[in-house]
């Protein structure tokens, strides 16, 4: 097993008495596409604002390549190479697709003097691959606040992937697509992990989406781990069964 | 630059020049026009480029015009000792005394805003929305207060300016120029600024700043120099009016918070924020509909300006250029259709 490039170690988090992760540990392999999985207010959006550092944790670790991020903000960790989506879509409502990508390049090495730089044909290029790449040429220069709540997911989808990030984070990607869109979503997925060799570690709740889609799944309720494995495993697990019929 | 937008230019700017010559008694009136466009300009900056609603911004124009008058008299003599005379010293600036003590006077009015900008930058930035427009707001109420509280720059008392050395009407003519020239390198400046990745930055805040900062955007960075800018323009212009007005104290003149700090808000959502020309177009109706009601409605204009930002703030929010840009989309280069796609494969380079 090479080393995890995200270690989570023991993290709890409350809001006043309401324990919303407790001691959760878990490790995302480097390459690989990681499911997090559970029944809704089982933690696991915590978990995500917590590793990316939305929110101070109130115990444990957590470690990106080797490195202690637990105290770190959200722009510092997103500079690291972690990036996440959002549950509910945030795109740059009143700027065109290629600005919000444009926008969205590595700001790692930002200096001063690059705030007033011009926007290279080559990264202009680029953004317009990445539209391309999620569908959405042919609408690259609309506002996009005007697009559809599937279309503006691909959109966020390609800013993400803008920014080069070692890992992306996906708080339900297929949620509120289109079933039909779905398969090319998953498709995009695993391209964008193969081709561009991003870490996914993904949310899911569309459990055909995560059994195609992840190598290795952890199942949350109630803010703690309950199980992992393989889909298979998960699949067969009478403990992940009943806290979604909702026995536990 | 199309032919037609740079003969737009040339008009404005030949227009800009003859108008003191051909109203000479109306200069001041012409001068303090160019003000209120740099006004709306630099609010936009903040207001409407990057979504925080300022209503502090006044404080750079008080500190730049009282920076710039300590400056130009505590040159040659004691500051303390005038403001305490209480314009009854006199001093005799010879030509270059003058010129000399305004123009360095003018740049430290230019540089003390900045520093001032980035010193607020760090405390009030943490608030966001309503609480930011407040917070500056306090600022200002702020300033005013302790400048009227502060005896060596004459305290509430204001001090009287140095006398401009030139002849009869020249003074009008030399800070018309000054005013005009100021106006339009701040519109180059901002011109340039909204071509480059600075533009993009400070309207995705605008749009999510969370979703900015997700994306490891230096946040904090650009809006501390999308103040520094507003503040830098703004101390000059505070600079200039105080020398041209003549004497300056802290509640009208400086840190008018009701007049002009509401005025920039004004002008810019009337003529449409968030663009380049908006507070311009904004501010020209403004300030014409101002100097109207000032000689037809005396007694009723701020009733007048007030039912004006009222008719604007409910029921046109997207000001003058804004509703142009709504219905004639094309003419900003914005698109509303889509486009065909490329024939290209879709990992393929073209």
């Amino acid at each position: 097993m090479s080393q995890a490039i995200i270690d989570v170690r023991g993290v709890s988090k409350a809001f006043g008495g309401v324990i919303a992760n407790h001691e959760v540990s878990l490790k995302v392999e480097p390459g690989k596409i990681t499911g997090l999985i559970g029944p809704n207010g089982s933690g696991k959006t915590t978990l995500f604002n917590s590793i990316v550092g939305q929110y101070p944790i109130d115990g444990g670790s957590i470690l990106f390549e080797g490195q202690e991020i637990s105290r770190m903000n959200v722009q510092e960790i997103a500079r690291l190479g972690m990036l996440r989506t959002f549950q509910q879509t945030r795109i740059f409502s009143k700027m065109n697709c290629i600005q919000n990508l444009l926008i969205s390049v590595p700001h790692r090495k930002a200096a001063w003097r690059n705030m007033f730089g011009k926007h290279s044909p080559e990264l202009i290029e680029k953004a317009e691959r990445l539209l391309e790449f999620v569908g959405l040429y042919s609408k690259r220069k609309l506002v996009a606040g005007s697009l559809s709540f599937g279309q503006q997911k691909l959109l966020e989808f390609a800013m993400a992937l803008m920014n080069e990030p070692k890992v992306l984070l996906l708080d339900e990607p297929t949620a509120g697509i289109n079933p039909t869109l779905i398969n090319g979503l998953i498709d995009r997925l695993k391209r964008a992990n193969q081709e561009f060799g991003i870490t996914l570690f993904v949310i899911e709740h569309n459990m055909r989406v995560i059994m195609n889609l992840a190598d290795q799944i952890y199942c949350m309720s109630h803010g703690e781990l309950l199980a992992s494995g393989s889909p298979d495993e998960i699949r067969d697990d009478q403990r992940v069964i009943d806290a979604y019929l909702g026995a536990h | 630059m199309t032919r037609p937008s740079l003969a737009l230019h040339l008009v404005l700017l030949v227009a800009g020049i003859v108008a003191p010559f051909l109203f000479p008694a109306h200069s001041v009136q012409f001068a303090v026009f160019w003000i209120f466009v740099l006004f709306a300009m630099t609010w936009d900056t903040m207001g409407g480029q990057m979504g925080y609603n300022s209503l502090g911004n006044i404080v750079f124009f008080g500190l730049g015009m009282y920076i710039c008058a300590v400056v130009q008299i505590g040159l040659f003599y004691n500051v303390g000792d005038y403001t305490a005379a209480s314009g009854e010293i006199k001093i005799d600036f010879t030509d270059q005394q003058y010129y000399g003590g305004l123009a360095l006077g003018v740049f430290l009015a230019a540089i003390g805003p900045v520093i001032l900008a980035v010193i607020l930058s760090k405390v009030l930035f943490g608030l966001r929305g309503p609480y930011f427009a407040i917070g500056t707001l306090g600022v200002a109420i702020a300033a005013a207060e302790l400048t009227a509280a502060w005896g060596w720059v004459g305290g509430g008392g204001g001090i009287s300016m140095p006398v401009f050395p030139g002849g009869p009407g020249m003074r009008e003519r030399f800070f018309y120029v000054a005013c005009m020239v100021t106006t339009i390198l701040c519109y180059l400046f901002l011109r340039w600024l909204y071509s480059t990745r600075f533009s993009l930055a400070i309207n995705a805040i605008r749009d999510d700043e969370d979703k900015a900062e997700a994306l490891g955007l230096h946040t904090a960075r650009y809006k501390m120099v999308a103040w520094s800018v507003s503040a830098f323009f703004m101390g000059i212009a505070g600079a200039l009016f105080g020398n041209m007005t003549g004497f300056i104290e802290p509640l009208e003149t400086a840190y008018p918070t009701l007049t002009f700090g509401i005025f920039m808000v004004a002008m810019t959502l009337l003529g449409g924020k968030g663009t380049l020309w908006g507070p311009i177009i904004g501010a020209t109706v403004f300030y014409t509909l101002r100097e109207l009601t000032w000689t037809y409605l005396l007694g009723w204009q701020y009733i007048a300006l007030g039912v004006l930002i009222i008719v604007n703030v409910v029921y046109f929010q997207q000001g003058i250029l804004g509703w142009v840009q709504a219905r004639k989309p094309e003419w900003f280069g914005i698109r509303v259709e889509t486009q065909p796609a490329r024939a290209v494969k879709v990992d393929g380079k073209p």
